[in-house]
């Protein structure tokens, strides 16, 4: 296992696994108690980001100076100022609020960026901070873009931006995946953006509406590091994937033992392989058949294979969020995480898996840190 | 001038003792308090400022019900105590 730590952002606050021996042990909690919603590891500076959604006082941002054992609370994404009078509606016409209800992606910005941040919210919102989030600014491109509008909550109450991919050839094109609206990307930094996805479906929208792009719930957005023309989408009632740059998606098709689920990764090296966690579909969110297994393709989607070997043989009803599941940046250890606090981790692509000797509390993010 | 208390749970997070401060409405008040400590701000209202949906506002005893202007009128001798509801734990 090349990861020497495994971050765990739960529903009752920051767990820091390391390895002892073959197995994890937990090092250290932080925010022991509050609902930890992300966590965010710079590689550029070391430093941790942990993000709190406090029940009765909001959002909070958390950060940790590489060589600290504490936390220091900074900045927290706010909206400004909602004019006086403008109504601004999601896509069934519910308000939305111009106040940050949940932290739900949190990214570094590209190596040569050193302090940006790039922040998802619900409401759907982007975030940049330059200063290592000493300040935030809200994207105004994004937010004042008439299609916004149009977005409605997947499960959420409201719209909310969960995945934030930096492209690895060029910093300045961010992709965004948002629940319910699609993938959105720009080109220039956040100067502008552009809805693209052709080619997904929304089988729960009436036929006018089912290929829209823009209302599409992508579920979670994933990227090849080195074949970055290639993406992966985890989508509400299917697994897309592009092969162009996001441009078009084609749906994979005959996915066993479901299509359904939240998180997808896709091998940082390898073009064609990706990890998917599956439950049963959007009405029952749990594993098929009570049995918690991984899905693999190694052909881009043609195919894909069920792995067991280390999970539950008992009945389990684990679900993983979207957030739950990580890949090292060689691409050989994976771990995920779920609802019922259970963590498992594989150094050989998920061929094998071992459980964490622990139930942690409901975990929202996992990252993995080498 | 009124005295303001803030909630036990508030205090893990960010110190704040009980303050007395001027004011003739609880915004008036409730500001005057947080020039103390600014910190507390993004605890009790919300990015509109808006006191946050589940906080409450009691003055002397009467939970407020303006939670957007927070335009309710405080006494001299007015005690505030600024509370997390119940909902939304």
């Amino acid at each position: 296992m090349m990861a020497l730590q495994i971050l765990a952002a739960t529903r009752k606050g920051l767990f820091t696994l390391e390895a002892d021996g073959p197995s994890w042990r937990i090092a250290r909690v932080d925010f022991l108690g509050d609902n930890c919603s992300m966590v965010l590891v710079d590689k550029r500076s070391g430093a941790t980001y942990a993000a709190l959604e406090h029940g009765h006082f909001g959002v909070k941002l958390h950060r940790r100076e590489a060589g600290q054992t504490a936390f220091e609370e900074i900045a927290a994404p706010a909206f400004p100022p909602k004019p006086e009078g403008l109504i601004d509606t999601d896509g069934f016409g519910k308000p939305i609020p111009w106040t940050t209800l949940k932290i739900w992606a949190l990214e570094t910005g590209g190596v040569n960026e050193p302090g940006l941040l790039w922040c998802g919210t619900i409401p759907g919102a982007l975030f940049r901070s330059r200063n290592h989030g000493a300040s935030w600014e809200l994207v105004r491109p994004l937010w004042d873009e008439p299609k916004r509008q149009k977005w409605f909550g997947g499960g959420a109450d409201l719209p909310g931006i969960h995945s934030i991919l930096v492209d690895p050839r060029d910093d300045k094109v961010v992709r965004l995946g948002i629940s319910c609206g699609g993938v959105w990307v720009t080109r220039d930094g956040g100067e502008s953006f552009a809805n693209e996805g052709n080619g997904m479906w929304a089988d729960h929208m009436p036929p006018e509406a089912m290929y829209d792009p823009n209302i599409q719930d992508v579920h979670c957005l994933a990227q090849c590091r080195d074949h970055p023309t290639q993406l992966w989408v985890q989508h509400h009632n299917a697994i897309f994937r592009s092969i162009d740059d996001g441009q078009t998606w084609t749906e994979c098709k005959d996915v066993k033992p479901s299509v359904f689920g939240f998180a997808v990764v896709a091998h940082p090296r390898q073009a064609g392989v990706a990890w998917f966690v599956p439950a049963i579909k959007d009405e029952q969110r749990i594993p098929v058949d009570g049995r918690l297994v991984v899905t693999r393709t190694r052909d881009g989607g043609a195919s894909f294979e069920t792995l067991s070997n280390g999970l539950p043989e008992r009945p389990a009803y684990d679900l993983v969020y979207r957030h739950g599941l990580a890949i090292s940046d060689g691409g050989d250890d994976l771990a995920f995480a779920s609802t019922c606090g259970g963590l498992w981790i594989s150094s050989d692509q998920g061929d094998h898996w071992a459980e964490a000797p622990m139930r942690l509390p409901p975990v929202h993010a996992i990252r993995l840190v080498s | 001038m009124p005295r303001v208390v803030f909630a036990a749970a508030l205090q893990r997070h960010v110190p704040a003792p009980p303050v007395t401060v001027d004011g003739a409405c609880v915004r008036d008040v409730l500001e005057a308090a947080l020039v103390l400590t600014p910190r507390l701000r993004g605890y009790i209202l919300d990015d509109q400022s808006h006191l946050r949906k589940h906080m409450s506002v009691y003055v002397d005893g009467v939970a407020i019900r303006d939670r957007t202007e927070l335009s309710e009128a405080v006494a001299h001798s007015s005690e505030i105590y600024v509370l997390q509801a119940l909902s939304g734990g």
